[in-house]
């Protein structure tokens, strides 16, 4: 008898942990997550770093980054072309607006307007960049 | 009590906390700011509109407001924007889709806090109030009327408050009582046979009218509910009472609103939407013809000569953000609409676009299901909820209606 209420009390323990687990399903940065802000772009062409032009970052509002492209060796990339992409891979979406490159500020600084984060959570940002060096892409992790 | 009398009590206790989702009072500080983040406190005033140079004119929104209820401002004098959008029921008419001059394809939308949404429509297929506006008067289901009638009508009524706030009407002698480019074949014929500075010059008052009607819309105001009250005294630190309290039911339902059940995460902030448009494959209707949603919204607001970057618009150039960055393509556009407030939704079935649920009982349980979209892929994820959950989750969703 007693084994029984043993085995009860077992089981809401596991259902408490349980419900603690479920509860912050997917809200809580992956534990993984490279949240840098500053990467090597895939096969390691270029060096990207972003940042907001203000902080903190306001949920559902438009604002613009700046991104600066390097080689490897800490050269500024001029002229290069982007195409931005993102979303947020745990909820199957995209970002909810199209952001663009729309100035050129010199020393391998670009200004992206049109930046908008619609909720909380994991956030993917990122670019396909074209320039001298050659194509190459980024991805940077947001969590907001 | 017995030993074991104790530890069945015990075990109940310890069970009936999780079922009911730890319904006590301790919130956490992450719980407390997203619940201060969904409250009315949250909400900052109403953005500005640089399209509409009226749309803070008290004078405009007065005359705006006439015209909201003005049914001359149709084809045949029976149909104003308040036949559907009903004044003492939320600006919506209940019907799970609009009904006037014949049945339209969507579900009429209430209209508190649509001043915030940068889209309008289901679809987001207009970018501003005043922009939205002209789309009914035109819509042969909805007023049936065409942009030089509307002209004629004002200059009879309405010429000196027109006046007053945009000036003097240009001369209608000449122009047919019926014309303008989305009516019957007859009225769009009659249009074009205009020359093209008298179109100008109708189009001009017509979006005027638009203005007007934009700056009233602009000025419905979403009411306190009982949850901002409860989300006030939690951020006081004060113990929710009276009109202030939540039953544990509705906190439980609070707490898998904004936690396992991840309805906060589309329907987040003080009007309970991001403003954003998601596929949450809501079904199609029988009978009616196909509906991509975004998709194809996101082409007519292009082609709108009314939108922020038209010829009509007040807008400088760097006032159009939300049209010029906007998404124009992509698979997640496809059956994507527009996140609804949830804001006194427990009070007006039916739901979704085209009145496609009756009851919150038939979306909590397709939001459980997350069936697959008819088309595009749906964003949801399938949820484990109890019935017990089930009616939790609705019992929190009475608290910001009434
Ligand atoms: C026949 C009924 C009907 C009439 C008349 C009508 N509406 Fe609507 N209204 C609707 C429907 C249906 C929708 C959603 C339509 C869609 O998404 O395609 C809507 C949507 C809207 C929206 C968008 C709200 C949002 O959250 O996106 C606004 C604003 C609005 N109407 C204002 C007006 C104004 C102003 C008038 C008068 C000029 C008017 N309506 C006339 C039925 C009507
Ligand atoms: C992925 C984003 C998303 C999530 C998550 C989400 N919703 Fe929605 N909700 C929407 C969209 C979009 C609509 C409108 C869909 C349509 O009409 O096709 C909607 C519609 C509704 C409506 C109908 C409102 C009306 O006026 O028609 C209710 C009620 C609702 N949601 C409640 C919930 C609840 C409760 C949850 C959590 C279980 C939830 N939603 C989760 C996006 C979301
Ligand atoms: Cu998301």
């Amino acid at each position: 008898m007693k084994f029984k209420w043993l085995y009860l009390i077992g089981l809401a323990a596991l259902l408490a942990l349980g419900s603690y687990f479920l509860s912050d399903m997917g809200m809580k940065p992956k534990p993984e997550l490279d949240l840098s802000r500053s990467r090597a772009s895939e096969n390691g062409v270029y060096v990207v770093a972003v940042a907001p032009e203000a902080e903190p970052i306001k949920l559902g509002e438009l604002h613009s980054w700046i991104v600066t492209v390097q080689t490897p060796d800490g050269m500024a990339v001029e002229d290069a072309s982007f195409e931005v992409d993102g979303g947020m891979p745990d909820h199957n979406h995209g970002l909810p607006t199209s952001p663009k490159v729309t100035e050129n500020l010199g020393d391998g600084r670009y200004r992206l307007e049109g930046v908008k984060f619609s909720m909380t959570g994991w956030w993917e940002l990122s670019f396909d960049i074209s320039a001298a060096p050659g194509s190459d892409s980024v991805t940077f992790n947001m969590v907001l | 009590m017995s030993g074991r009398g104790l530890s069945v009590f015990a075990v109940l206790a310890v069970l009936g906390g999780i079922l009911s989702g730890c319904g006590g009072e301790e919130f956490s500080e992450a719980d407390k700011a997203t619940i201060a983040s969904l409250s009315l406190a949250s909400l900052p005033a109403v953005p500005t509109d640089p399209s509409n140079r009226y749309a803070d004119d008290a004078a405009a929104a007065a005359f705006g407001a006439t015209l909201f209820f003005e049914q001359r401002m149709s084809r045949d004098g029976d149909v104003s924007c308040a036949t559907c959008h009903l004044i003492d029921r939320q600006f919506q008419d209940d019907l799970p889709r609009a009904k006037a001059v014949g049945l339209n394809n969507r579900r009429t939308m209430p209209l508190a806090g649509v001043a915030y949404s940068p889209w309008q429509f289901w679809d987001g297929r207009r970018d501003s109030l005043w922009s939205q506006a002209l789309t009914p008067l035109e819509e042969p289901v909805e007023h049936a009327g065409t942009r030089a009638g509307y002209a004629h009508v004002i200059a009879q009524h309405f010429a000196d408050r027109y006046a007053r706030i945009f000036g003097p009407l240009p001369d209608l002698s000449g122009v047919p009582e019926r014309a303008g480019p989305r009516g019957t074949p007859e009225e769009a014929a009659a249009w074009q046979k205009l020359d093209a500075g008298k179109r100008r010059e109708i189009d001009q008052v017509f979006a005027n009218l638009g203005k007007a009607m934009g700056a009233f819309v602009r000025s419905i105001e979403l009411p306190e509910t009982r949850f901002d009250r409860f989300a006030a005294a939690l951020a006081a630190g004060e113990r929710p009472e009276g009109d202030a309290a939540l039953s544990p039911d509705e906190i439980a339902g609070l707490r898998l609103f904004i936690g396992k059940a991840n309805c906060a995460t589309c329907h987040n902030g003080p009007r309970f939407t991001d403003d954003g448009f998601h596929n949450t494959g809501v079904p199609v209707v029988d009978g009616l013809p196909e509906d991509l949603g975004r998709q194809s919204g996101v082409l007519q607001v292009a082609e709108d000569p009314f939108n922020c970057e038209g010829a009509f618009s007040d807008a400088g150039p760097d006032d159009c953000g939300e049209f010029r960055f906007r998404v124009r393509e992509g698979p997640h556009l496809v059956r994507a609409y527009k996140t609804p407030s949830l804001r006194g939704a427990a009070a007006r079935p039916p739901y979704m676009h085209s009145g496609q649920f009756a009851t919150l009982d038939a979306v909590v349980d397709h939001y459980a299901t997350a069936p697959a979209a008819p088309a595009g892929q749906s964003e949801l994820h399938p949820l484990t909820l109890s019935e017990r959950e089930r009616k939790q989750l609705i019992a929190f969703l009475g608290t910001i209606s009434e």
